[in-house]
């Protein structure tokens, strides 16, 4: 019974591999009008970024409900997310549209990502204490502090001019056409350090399925893990905002199809299921609306 | 052999437990027993270092606890508390197959299987082991609980309130299979139980708490017996002997 479902979940992994593929492939070639070599390069970047984006933001939210045990919380409860729009609306109502920080690609990349990690990191710094708080208490706090940021970029948006008010827009949605192919190698180095990073904590994560105090008689770091996924999960979602803007409703959304479709506890089935669904909805769902390049 | 030094814990203010010093012998069954929120269940937990002391050390075999690698620990003690929560759907075997992981991490080898086997014929389970666990009774997946527990294969093992849940015929046969556990195999059993006469007839020690101090610890025969248990449980509890058991007789005393 055991290898038959085991069996089941290799051939559902197989489909969805090859819808992935396919996915990709038909953003690549459907419908290119004029030039082919024009064309090609940038649907390459634009489908690098979104499949970097989707996987980034499957991997995320799988392990983070794990580590919070709860199926319907998405990593965009830290505050990250709102970290982006705070250091891009402050980018434009100090700076201005024609400020360094908004021109040069890489620098308004970089200042992004690391903002948004020192937010996270400094947020665990402070209220990560697994023994005396519970993790809630953190997502609590994460959840209130992005709402005050939230109310604090909404104050700063109306009283910026309009004209920079439409293109910090531009910058506050997620949009993957005008990648940069630099920044989407960068993203891509990240992202695979990350997986190798989180490899190692593939086995006990499956364990922490149990709850703390089984996951802890069984020999695991509980706490430890815990805050590597929280701080892993702050990386992958500042570099796929980064690269094109917020959009970690997908995770939700992703992480609980694989829970249906694939019968399984262990994290290594589950991320692999959801971030190749998370690839079909996105490069896949992409497709009609491919117009001329 | 696990000694127990001076420990004390606060939660807040609130001080859960106070000043705890109690040696868990080899080869025994021990049971915790005292009114709610006596402490026992906490000791227990910081015994198996799910929390930290505040004040006193928990030596296992001389060393202290918290020097102690978690892999390594994970192979000598085993604890099961009470709530077990778990949000994936997992079978019985694949349970008790994570009993294994401080050995395997996950890869399991025929050793493995063998003693996750063993386990699963110990505690009964070996019809159901392909189910479901969120399709079982709570005395089933009780059982499948310690079964995994067992299955760890370790010298101690502590159980927080395994009874719970558990009708009389199931709770008899946990105490047997524990008893079986500690006379065959030369486990240590530490458990904490609210039914004294389930302690008066199954185990070879008494550590008795209230309001987080120790109060008694000593052989069975010492502890269940009216005087001394008025001064756990403040009632008066006629103890009777039926074939060689004492039996606490609670439901009328005052």
């Amino acid at each position: 019974m055991q290898s038959n479902v085991k069996r089941a979940n290799r051939i559902k992994l197989i489909c969805l591999f090859i819808l992935a593929a396919l996915s990709i492939v038909g953003f690549l070639f459907y419908n290119i009008q004029g030039s082919f070599s024009y064309a090609f390069p940038k649907r390459v970047d634009r489908v690098l970024a979104m499949v970097i984006t989707a996987v980034a933001i499957a991997y995320a939210t799988v392990m983070f409900q794990t580590v919070t045990r709860n199926r319907i919380l998405t990593p965009s409860m830290i505050g990250v997310d709102s970290m982006y729009e705070v250091v891009q609306t402050v980018i434009f109502f100090f700076l201005g549209s024609a400020s360094a920080f908004v021109v040069d690609r890489y620098l308004n990349f970089g200042t992004s990502i690391v903002a948004m990690v020192l937010f996270a990191l400094l947020l665990y710094r402070f209220l990560f204490r697994a023994d005396k708080y519970p993790i809630f208490l953190l997502l609590l706090a994460g959840m209130i502090i992005g709402t005050l940021l939230g109310s604090l970029v909404s104050f700063l948006q109306v009283l910026i001019d309009p004209v920079e008010y439409l293109s910090l827009q531009n910058k506050l949605f997620a949009s993957f056409t005008n990648v940069k192919s630099e920044l989407v190698l960068i993203s891509a180095v990240i992202l695979i350090a990350c997986f190798i990073y989180g490899a190692f904590m593939m086995k006990d994560l499956d364990v922490m399925n149990l709850g703390r105090d089984n996951a802890m008689n069984l020999g695991v770091n509980y706490d430890k893990i815990v805050l590597n996924v929280l701080i892993l999960a702050s990386i992958l979602l500042a570099t796929s905002t980064a690269l094109v803007g917020p959009i970690t409703f997908l995770g939700l959304i992703v992480a609980n199809l694989a829970y249906q479709f694939l019968v399984t506890y262990k994290h290594s089935i589950l991320i692999l299921g959801a971030s190749l669904i998370s690839i079909i909805a996105l490069v896949g769902g992409a497709i009609p609306r491919i117009t001329r390049i | 052999m696990i000694e127990i030094k001076g420990i004390t814990k606060l939660f807040g203010k609130k001080k859960v437990v106070e000043d705890v010093s109690v040696t868990i012998e080899t080869g025994k069954i021990t049971s915790f027993i005292g009114p709610n929120g006596a402490g026992k269940s906490t000791l227990l937990s910081m015994v198996s270092r799910l929390l930290e002391a505040d004040t006193g050390e928990v030596l296992l075999d001389q060393t202290n606890v918290k020097s102690l690698k978690s892999k390594e620990f994970a192979k000598r003690v085993a604890i099961l508390r009470q709530s077990n929560f778990i949000n994936v759907r997992l079978t019985v075997r694949e349970l008790v197959a994570f009993g294994r992981y401080p050995y395997s991490h996950g890869r399991l080898n025929e050793e493995d299987d063998m003693k996750i086997d063993e386990a699963l014929v110990y505690m009964n389970l070996v019809d159901i082991q392909h189910q479901f666990l969120d399709e079982l009774s709570g005395g089933q997946k009780q059982r499948a609980f310690i079964s995994m527990v067992i299955a760890q294969d370790t010298e101690y093992i502590l159980l927080d309130e395994p009874l719970n849940n558990l009708d009389m015929k199931h709770s008899v046969q946990i105490m047997k299979i524990l008893r079986k556990l500690v006379d065959e195999l030369g486990k240590t059993v530490v458990i904490v139980l609210h039914d004294i006469n389930f302690a008066s007839v199954y185990s070879d020690r008494i550590v008795a708490l209230k309001d987080g101090r120790l109060v008694k610890d000593g052989p069975t025969a010492e502890i269940i017996n009216t005087t001394a248990l008025k001064d756990v449980y403040d009632m008066n509890i006629p103890v009777q002997e039926q074939d060689g058991c004492k039996i606490c007789v609670y439901f009328q005393s005052q």
